[in-house]
């Protein structure tokens, strides 16, 4: 049954559910491919057959039993390695977490648990969260199944591979500037950034509390939007976590139609920086959705230029804080404790021992704009660029259903291209960014291939805060539209891996 | 101009608790540079009444009732510990010897 791993995840649900196959099959076929094409590949960072395997049989076990399962119970999952898990090892990209068996796992994994997915293994990703590549990642990086030698886009790298290769049919991300839609983009799958504490953040490794947000990838919308459903909604150990009913996310994908619906699209978000191919699939997707029969409008968000120059304050300052847990005394490496040196300097070694230059320029970087004396010209500046940014927003969807723009500037880069240019690599994230700071709700869908050099475009689809359905019921429609124009999913023009040759 | 001095960078790593090289000094204070130098155009906009904005959501304070729950063990709560010593976290002398 090797086509099982071509198959979807609600496909894989419902030939679960009627006996066709069980959840044991399911992982075995998915575990081979693992084994097949992850030396290629580099998506995961820990995978354990036994532990698989005995999720599965698990599953398998409760629907003998007559248990009633969700849709998407005994199906495979990727998880990103920055959830924690307590049967698996965590480190979040990092040394310094290297082989951390945290001791309780985060809201989402034992959501995942609650629905039957079972987890195939622990994801790739830049260290921490921080990065637009997974080339930070401190166990090396993961390559692109359209083109190993570029990136398959970050953080969440390992995510997005995982599931553009068939390893897997659903993997976690989060995203906290774009880090589940750029990698979807670049990848040709989808990938959706919920609403600001749609989902706990109970367990999952913070870089910046305010922006944080797990989301989900998948091959297809419908999928997605399963997935966000199974592991969202309020858990009272994350109080940012909102106390509201998740929003219609399923019924949205399914309704897929945008007729008179009125659709803005971003009028910075083109122009110089942006690749023409890039551009081109854009337009192309704008025009569809008109012919669909939605209204287009352009929209100005005179401030959006702003955001990635005041993300670039906001994330780091959050972070320089979230990081000061890593100080060598309760969890991960120690170096240097050699008896003569105090706590203090054990965690100065520690830390820079601990962390890559990534982490290490953002941690320097928020102590500069929260320190006294810079706090009100940078800090206190990004801030208030924040509140101009959600002003903005409030403006367009007072006219507007959904904003659209390219999910990123760029197709995939090749690797090493911006690994020691932090300003370049920071322009991924140009379009991404301004949802991050108000909690917006945003899809990325794949929109084609870019004529210079073959690789996936995306379109990016903006709702309000707790718009998700809008952003799934338009992405959706896209999506048919575009697979009938096509004859099925754009990963299907993806080259053969090796391992298929 | 720079933006950012190689002494003021030495600083932020002594406040970060990073021990760097001097290599690796040279190398983020000229990159520190580079971005701070970009970020800064947060100055350019007109925001004087504007209020500042520090999270997504209108959040208020959120109480619970002050109940016993379970929680970890001392056991698991020390199982990733680098050092540890009759159930408690071990660590590095805290105070210099002077004190």
């Amino acid at each position: 049954m090797s086509d099982l791993i071509h198959r979807s995840a609600a496909e894989l649900g419902a030939l679960i559910a009627s006996g066709e196959t069980s959840a044991v099959e399911v992982a075995r076929a998915h575990l081979e491919r693992i084994a097949a094409v992850d030396g290629e590949i580099h998506a995961f960072l820990h995978v354990d057959d036994e532990t698989v395997l005995a999720q599965a049989r698990a599953v398998d076990e409760r629907r003998a039993a007559g248990e009633e399962l969700g849709p998407l119970a005994g199906v495979p999952i990727a998880h990103k390695d920055v959830f924690t898990t307590a049967d698996m090892p965590t480190t979040a990209g990092s040394r310094i977490l290297e082989g951390w068996r945290p001791p309780y796992d985060a809201t989402v994994t034992a959501r995942l648990r609650r629905a039957g997915l079972v987890i195939l293994g622990k994801t790739n990703m830049d260290e921490f969260a921080m990065g637009s590549s997974t080339e930070n990642s401190a166990y090396g990086p993961t390559r692109n199944p359209w083109d190993r030698t570029r990136i398959p886009g970050g953080s969440s790298g390992g995510s997005s591979a995982a599931v553009a290769a068939y390893q897997a049919p659903l993997s976690t991300g989060t995203d906290t500037g774009g880090s589940i839609r750029q990698p979807a983009a670049v990848t040709g799958i989808v990938g959706m950034k919920p609403t600001y504490g749609g989902a706990s953040r109970y367990g999952m490794i913070a870089f910046a509390s305010s922006l944080d947000t797990p989301g989900p990838f998948a091959r297809n919308v419908l999928d997605a939007a399963l997935l966000q459903e199974a592991f969202s909604g309020h858990d009272p150990m994350d109080s940012t976590s909102i106390d509201q009913p998740v929003p219609p996310v399923v019924e949205a994908a399914r309704r897929a139609d945008v007729a008179g619906m009125t659709v803005g699209v971003v009028k910075e978000f083109g122009g110089e920086g942006y690749q023409p191919g890039v551009l081109a699939r854009f337009n192309e997707a704008v025009e569809l959705l008109e012919s669909l029969g939605a209204k287009v409008v352009e929209v100005s968000c005179p401030n959006f230029s702003y955001a990635l120059p005041a993300y670039y304050l906001i994330a780091p300052s959050e972070c320089s804080s979230n990081l000061a847990r890593f100080d060598a005394m309760r969890y991960g490496l120690r170096v240097g404790d050699d008896g003569t040196r105090s706590a203090e300097e054990v965690m100065a070694l520690t830390r820079a021992e601990g962390f890559g230059d990534e982490v290490k320029r953002r941690i320097m970087l928020g102590t500069y704009a929260l320190s006294s004396g810079y706090y009100d010209a940078y800090y206190g500046k990004a801030q208030q660029v924040r509140t101009l940014i959600a002003r903005d927003f409030e403006a367009a969807f007072e006219r507007v259903d959904v904003l659209v723009s390219p999910t990123t500037p760029t197709t995939a880069f090749p690797i090493g291209e911006r690994a020691d240019d932090p300003m370049a690599m920071y322009l991924a994230d140009l379009c991404t960014i301004p949802s991050n700071l108000t909690g917006n709700a945003a899809i990325s869908v794949p929109c084609g291939l870019a004529d210079e050099d073959g690789l996936p475009v995306g379109l990016q689809i903006m709702a309000p805060v707790l718009g998700d359905d809008r952003a799934y019921r338009v992405g959706a429609a896209v999506e048919k539209a575009l697979e009938d124009r096509w004859g099925g999913p754009l990963l299907a023009k993806a080259p053969k891996l090796e391992a298929d040759r | 101009m720079s933006a950012i001095t190689r002494d003021e960078v030495a600083h932020l790593a002594r406040l970060s608790r990073l021990a760097l090289g001097d290599d690796e000094l040279d190398h983020l204070a000229a990159q520190l540079d580079q971005i701070i130098s970009a970020v800064a155009r947060v100055q350019e906009v007109a925001a004087e009444d504007i209020p500042p904005t520090s999270h997504a959501l209108p959040l208020t304070n959120v109480y619970r009732s002050d109940e016993n729950r379970p929680s970890l063990t001392p056991e698991q709560a020390l199982s990733g510990a680098p050092a540890a010593e009759d159930q408690r976290f071990r660590v590095p002398r805290i105070l210099g010897e002077e004190a």
